[in-house]
């Protein structure tokens, strides 16, 4: 007892105190980032306090929580019809109320639903996922299915950045040291384009995921005219499946073409064996829950 | 830092290292023992607090980040009236129906359940829908997924809600 209450005093009162800074504006934040190169940049703390005091401090926090400029959603008309903009620190909470996303991006609202429970939606962020660029991060096989674009900001100026270009190796991205992220932008979607997402983990409440795919597919006369698949948790990083998206493209619905689509996904992921799974139940699993795609879009 | 906080109504404030957690300024600085620390990682709820009127897992949650911000934790539930103690409806009804095992996650599951009950009117709904009493359940289900009972009590705590959200439809008041 004595041991543990030394430790806990220990680690959660570094000997050099961690310094903290509350930007008010983006330009301040991209000021402070260039200032404090080595600072943590933190938001809902959802993935960086975990464990906080048996894990080294960082040596100072860029607190970007309440940051009204990266917060919010809202329609944007980008020249290819109307976008939704999601800023980087809107909580999972605001996505779920959003009639807008869930008009435009129903698997989004859907993946945000499954991402822990109520106290973890109300602080973790749209730009948190996609920064901490976890293989299991819940939206982004979301944002793979949806073409999503990143909106980045340096001193440098700003940027955007097709997602799928985004997560380069494990949590390795394209984020360069001196930027932020500022919004997550969805295209609008055809109107005749279904979308589906599926999670598998343990349980159904605050699991982490062994397997998630998103999908946005679209059939015009009988066959796939558009073919995204978003999946996650089957790789080092979120990964599209071109192998199978180059088996829909083209075939007619049904049977046939899903069993072609499940066996071209073997090619796409390398899935691994951990703690929360095994290669072969993760390969198997995907393959189910694409092929029940295919087979519902008709 | 000096980090002023608006804990239960009441101005506070502390000196800490701005990464120290919310969870540890409750507990030891403040001494607010209500709140309990489960998991340490996001998982458990026990140590759920409201944060500028959200419920989060205050072990998840940095000092400095709470500078200027208001919270509730389950000893801001009850209110006072004169000498007299008025005990939250969900924590009434957590004692009436014996909704609670060892307790560790007691304070957590009532933070939450008072969120639930306060700002989620779809759950005082969910009971009269066509569903009916299943229906409520489930909702509360989902919306306390994030507190997790190892005893697993869950039957009883549920019924607790279920009443206490049955009691607000019914216009009765805290």
């Amino acid at each position: 007892m004595t041991t543990t209450t030394t430790t806990t005093t220990a680690t959660t009162t570094p000997t050099t105190p961690t310094g903290y800074v509350r930007p008010a504006t983006v330009a301040d934040l991209i000021a402070a980032r260039a200032d404090h190169p080595d600072w943590a940049v933190l938001c809902g703390g959802t993935d960086l306090m975990v464990e906080a005091p048996l894990r080294p401090a960082p040596a100072g926090v860029i607190d970007v929580w309440g940051l009204a400029e990266l917060r919010g959603i809202s329609e944007l008309d980008d020249g290819g019809g109307a976008a939704v903009r999601i800023g980087a620190a809107t909580p999972w909470t605001e996505v779920i109320a959003s009639a807008l996303v869930a008009a435009r991006a129903p698997i989004l609202v859907a993946a945000a639903r499954e991402i822990g429970a109520l106290q973890i939606q109300a602080r973790g962020t749209i730009g948190g996922n996609v920064g901490t660029s976890s293989p299991v991060g819940d939206s982004l096989p979301v944002l793979l299915a949806l073409d999503a674009v990143l909106e980045l900001r340096s001193p440098r100026g700003a940027r955007t950045v097709p997602y799928r270009d985004y997560p380069i190796s494990y949590r390795k991205t394209a984020l360069a040291a001196d930027e932020v992220i500022v919004a997550v932008r969805l295209p609008a979607p055809h109107p005749e384009a279904r979308q589906h997402w599926r999670k598998v983990g343990t349980r159904r409440a605050q699991s982490i995921s062994k397997v998630m795919a998103a999908a946005v597919l679209r059939v015009e006369a009988g066959r796939f005219v558009e073919a995204r698949l978003g999946l996650g948790a089957v790789a080092d990083r979120p990964v599209r499946a071109p192998h199978a998206e180059a088996a829909l493209l083209g075939a007619p619905v049904g049977a046939a073409t899903a069993d072609a689509v499940a066996a071209a996904l073997a090619h796409d992921v390398a899935p691994i064996t951990d703690v929360r799974s095994t290669a072969a139940y993760r390969l198997q699993t995907l393959q189910h829950v694409v092929r029940r795609f295919v087979l519902e879009t008709a | 830092m000096n980090v002023t906080i608006e804990v239960n109504g009441e101005r506070r404030t502390v000196d800490v290292d701005p990464w120290r957690r919310l969870l540890d300024v409750l507990r030891e600085d403040l001494r607010l023992t209500g709140t309990k620390e489960g998991c340490g990682e996001g998982e458990c709820g026990a140590c759920t607090v409201l944060l500028d009127g959200a419920p989060v897992n205050s072990c998840l949650v940095a000092a400095g980040q709470c500078d200027g911000r208001a919270v509730v934790t389950v000893e801001g539930l009850a209110r006072r009236d004169g000498g007299e103690v008025l005990l939250h409806e969900v924590q009434r009804a957590l004692v009436e129906r014996g909704g609670a095992q060892c307790g560790i996650c007691t304070p957590g599951i009532a933070v939450c359940a008072a969120y639930v009950i306060d700002a989620e009117p779809a759950v005082a709904a969910a009971g009269s829908g066509a569903g009916g009493d299943g229906d409520a359940r489930a909702k509360v289900r989902e919306l306390l997924s994030g507190n997790i009972c190892r005893c697993t009590g869950y039957q009883l705590i549920v019924d607790a809600v279920v009443e206490a959200a049955r009691a607000r439809q019914g216009g009765g008041s805290r």
